[in-house]
């Protein structure tokens, strides 16, 4: 047995098999099967490791995880199903052969493009090009984006506006308003969220500093190695947790901010790549300790009042990985209700996950559209002319959801931090 | 083999015939011990195709086994003997109240806690609540015939059922009972199935009884020094004229695994706490609540603890649903059980327990639904370790004779399954053993319907590995 397997396979004795998960799991309740609940996979896990299945019978069950840590909510024993899942994962990567286009296309996507600033600010500049040079309609005129694979075409049509090339440039690396400032703030960009959302961060900038904080880029962060672990690629996700961890301890700074909810819970998970002994675990810890979510630091940091009333009606979709492992719950909501005349109208299930998933929504497509078409009736049943979100992947799902429902003359999905700019918040 | 399979394929969706080995090995187990991998798992959503099973298991001799939510502590859904899983969880879920009667109808695949939800609308209430109920499927209830907290005031699931529609082991359809909450006529069938653990047919529909719901409920928790003073608070209070909905039972070593696992500020010194809840109109309640203060201090209890607040009460009732993940911190592997003794022999059965933690040095821990002498002593083990698993073995069988001798039963909410069975005789004589298995052979001709349930097997014993 692999080492990874038999970490996996320890931590299954922890589940008694009670089945609690099972009305949690987005894909049991869409996939209709055991096979694709928590307790299956864990089950699963187990009879490869005792030998009575092959990590081929594992491997669609557990790729078709979202990995919205729902079940870790309600597991009454404490199951690490997060870490079951990553080693699983692990697992069935070593025993691949790549070869095959999609892996090639994926190791591309792994090991240059998520890391690389300088593909991310490409893809920020290329997708701006692309919007403003008219090449979006010829292709569209031609169905080039229809038979693009990973369905990328139904993800371009929804991506929003991009800033021009000369707007990215011009970011500087340290943003001081007062001095001395509140608190000294590390801002962590996000591959996705500072090419394709690159003003949300602009905007979480302004919120920091208006609370009265200093914010700086550090130079050399680099991709928070999430989509590699989600994808069984723990080497290259430990490089890039270590770079982080270094970087990020430079200067003494009081936090580290993301605005990213898949981000941040990475993260703030740094530690438990690490053993204990090993001389990076502590300065894992106090890597995470610092980790706050941009909703979770300005509740903290409570410097700001809102002046500017928004007659709308909004809902708010809490991005999984925020909610259930970062266990930032109640601090967007709390932000949201400080905006004089916004009517917050909450979903019946906020905490069903909307198949976004990292690129869950591009690799098990239809799957994911599944998960997104009962997220979208719950969110359409609330009526918000907003749905807000934490996390860009969720942002993009919901503008994709409000397409598919044809709603898009009367809906849009927006990051919290463009919601609470719009409120115009005022230093305390 | 094939040869049915190809059969069944005629009569069923294939996207609802699950062949892989990994959707064999997802419906292998429930939440009690074993796993048994069946060769097809069959996802009915139609009385047809329950039909169509049925008539093809009798012709090929395969066995069906029903399954809900898997959540059976007894091993109700396990394929013991390969064949067919009838998954009946995704059946189109269907909850049908009539408010007028006090009644309700509802399809198999429901979850428990989703009828009482629904009642509540209406101002009224689904009594049984297990503590699966969020989870567990009213069909797998109904087949269990579970119990739960409030079962001490309003019964178990048999107490709330009056009319069920059931595929016979034959496949034939057929309804027993009715709409109505009296009802005489000829054999009591309804009451025969629940209960029956899956052996006498597949339930597709059930009519179930309502109740007003209590407009207030109070919470107390009272300590005490010794375990006996707790037995007897008990029999004090369930004689004095009260009758609480619930009276919940922990011992030392559970009080300190919850405040171990997530503190709530429990009595740690306190030998065993009773938890009570009283429900019934707001004025009632002050004086009930008044006279069992009285009765507490009579018996010489430690301390009564009266929440101020709703959340108070709340946390209380969380410390007592954390007893069951607190104590696998203990150690990984859990024997649940749930034999029942007089509700006078409480005090007895903790001293059986004692003795025999100690001669099989075993760890045990008893907590439950102490008002109706259903206790849950549960064995903290490691299936790994095979020589302890040979002790825990011994330790259990000696509980279910302990629990016998004082007069009590083998199980009083959990089911008899395949753990519990080589002991039936020990319980119902040879004579009544016989009765009940005449009765499954007429339903039963070819023995397809859940078999190795209930009925101990040549050779059988309690056996608690995988292997």
């Amino acid at each position: 047995m692999n080492e990874a397997l038999r970490d996996a396979y320890n931590k299954t004795f922890d589940c008694v098999q009670c089945g609690y998960c099972l009305p949690a799991c987005p894909t049991y309740e869409t996939m209709e099967r055991e096979t694709h609940s928590p307790r299956g996979r864990i089950n699963l896990v187990k009879m490869v490791a005792q030998g009575k299945a092959t990590v081929e019978d594992l491997q669609e069950p557990i790729e078709k995880c979202l990995g919205c840590m729902a079940c870790m909510t309600v597991c009454p024993t404490n199951v690490q199903y997060d870490q079951i899942l990553e080693s699983a994962k692990s697992v069935i990567e070593s025993e691949q052969t790549p070869s095959t286009l999609q892996q090639k296309a994926e190791g591309f996507l792994f090991e240059s493009f998520f890391p690389s600033s300088r593909w991310m600010n490409f893809l920020g500049n290329a997708t701006w090009l692309y919007q403003k040079s008219g090449l979006r309609k010829v292709a569209h005129q031609f169905g080039l984006t229809q038979r693009a694979p990973l369905h990328i075409g139904k993800m371009e049509a929804i991506l929003p506006e991009m800033p021009s090339p000369k707007q990215r440039q011009e970011r500087v690396t340290r943003y001081m308003r007062q001095r001395p400032a509140k608190a000294k703030v590390a801002f962590f960009k996000g591959c996705i969220m500072d090419s394709v959302f690159f003003e949300a961060n602009q905007n979480a900038v302004e919120l920091l500093l208006r609370s009265g904080a200093e914010v700086a880029f550090p130079d050399q962060q680099t991709c928070c190695g999430a989509l590699h672990a989600h994808s069984g690629k723990v080497d290259v996700s430990l490089e890039l947790a270590k770079r982080n961890i270094e970087v990020f301890e430079e200067e003494g700074f009081d936090y580290i901010v993301n605005t990213a909810g898949g981000c941040g819970a990475r993260l703030v998970e740094y530690r438990h790549l690490f053993d204990k002994d090993s001389p990076w675990y502590d300065r894992a810890v106090r890597f995470s300790e610092k980790v706050y979510d941009i909703a979770a630091l300005l509740v903290e940091l409570d410097g700001l009042t809102f002046t500017k009333p928004l007659q709308k009606t909004i809902t708010y979709q809490p991005s999984c990985h925020l909610r259930n492992v970062q266990k930032v719950v109640d601090q967007p909501l709390e932000l949201i209700r400080k905006i004089p005349g916004i009517r917050l109208k909450e979903l019946k299930r906020p905490d069903f996950c909307c198949g976004s998933a990292g690129i869950y929504n591009m690799v098990h497509h239809k799957e994911s559209m599944e998960i997104l078409d009962v997220k979208m009736k719950d969110v359409c049943d609330a009526e918000p002319e907003e749905i807000v979100t934490s996390n860009p992947g969720c942002q993009l799902q919901m503008k994709l959801g409000i397409q598919r429902e044809g709603r898009g003359d009367r809906m849009e999905s927006v990051h919290l931090v463009d919601l609470l700019i719009e409120a115009d918040p005022q230093s305390k | 083999m094939s040869h049915w399979l190809e059969d069944l394929k005629k009569a069923i969706p294939e996207e609802r015939i699950l062949t892989s080995l990994a959707d064999r090995h997802s419906y292998s187990f429930d939440a009690s011990f074993g796993e048994y991998l069946p060769e097809a798992v069959v996802q009915a959503k139609e009385k047809e195709e329950v039909v169509a099973v049925f008539k093809l298991a009798n012709r090929y001799r395969v066995p069906v086994y029903p399954r809900g939510s898997g959540t059976c502590l007894s091993g109700g859904p396990l394929p013991v003997h390969g064949g067919i899983v009838l998954d009946m969880s995704q059946w189109p879920k269907k909850i049908d109240h009539r408010p007028d009667d006090l009644t309700v109808t509802v399809t198999p695949s429901v979850l428990t806690a989703r009828i009482n939800e629904e009642a509540e609308k209406h101002g009224l209430m689904y009594a049984p609540d297990p503590s699966s109920a969020h989870v567990a499927t009213i069909g797998g209830n109904l087949a269990e015939n579970s119990g739960g907290p409030r079962g001490l005031k309003y019964g178990v699931t048999k107490d709330h059922v009056i009319g069920l529609e059931v595929i016979t082991p034959e496949g034939e359809v057929m309804r027993t009972g009715g709409g109505t909450i009296k009802n005489v006529t000829g054999y009591d069938l309804t009451k025969l199935i629940v209960g029956s653990e899956g052996t006498l047919g597949v339930i597709v529909e059930a009519t179930l009884k309502l109740m007003p719901k209590p407009p207030a409920v109070q919470t107390m928790m009272v300590a005490f020094d010794h375990v006996r003073k707790a037995g007897e608070a008990i029999s004090k209070t369930l004689t004095s004229g009260i009758l609480p909905s619930k009276m919940e039972f922990m011992d030392q070593a559970c009080i300190v695994a919850v405040e171990n696992f997530k503190p709530v500020g429990l009595p740690v010194h306190a030998a065993a706490v009773v938890i009570l809840e009283l429900d019934g109109h707001p004025e009632t309640l002050k004086v009930e609540r008044k006279l069992v203060e009285e009765i507490m201090e009579r018996i010489g209890a430690k301390e009564v603890i009266i929440p101020k607040t709703e959340e108070e009460a709340e946390n209380i009732w969380h410390a007592r649903k954390q007893v069951s993940p607190a104590i696998a911190k203990i150690k990984p592997t859990k024997v649940s059980e749930d034999a029942t003794v007089p509700r006078s022999k409480i005090p007895d059965f903790m001293d059986r327990l004692q003795e025999i933690k100690e001669k099989f040095d075993v760890e045990v821990v008893a907590f439950g639904h102490a008002g109706d002498g259903n206790l849950h002593p549960n064995v903290l083990c490691d299936k790994r370790n095979k020589e302890e698993m040979k002790r825990v073995e011994l330790a259990v069988e000696e509980m279910f004779k302990a629990a016998i001798e004082l007069g009590g039963t083998l199980s009083g909410e959990h089911g008899i399954g395949t753990m519990k069975a080589p002991f039936m005789e020990l319980e119902l004589g040879e004579v009544g053993v016989d009765m009940m298995k005449r009765l499954k052979d007429a339903w039963d001709p070819n023995h397809i319907m859940n078999p190795g349930k209930i009925f101990v097997e040549k050779g059988q014993r309690l056996v608690l590995t995988d292997e």
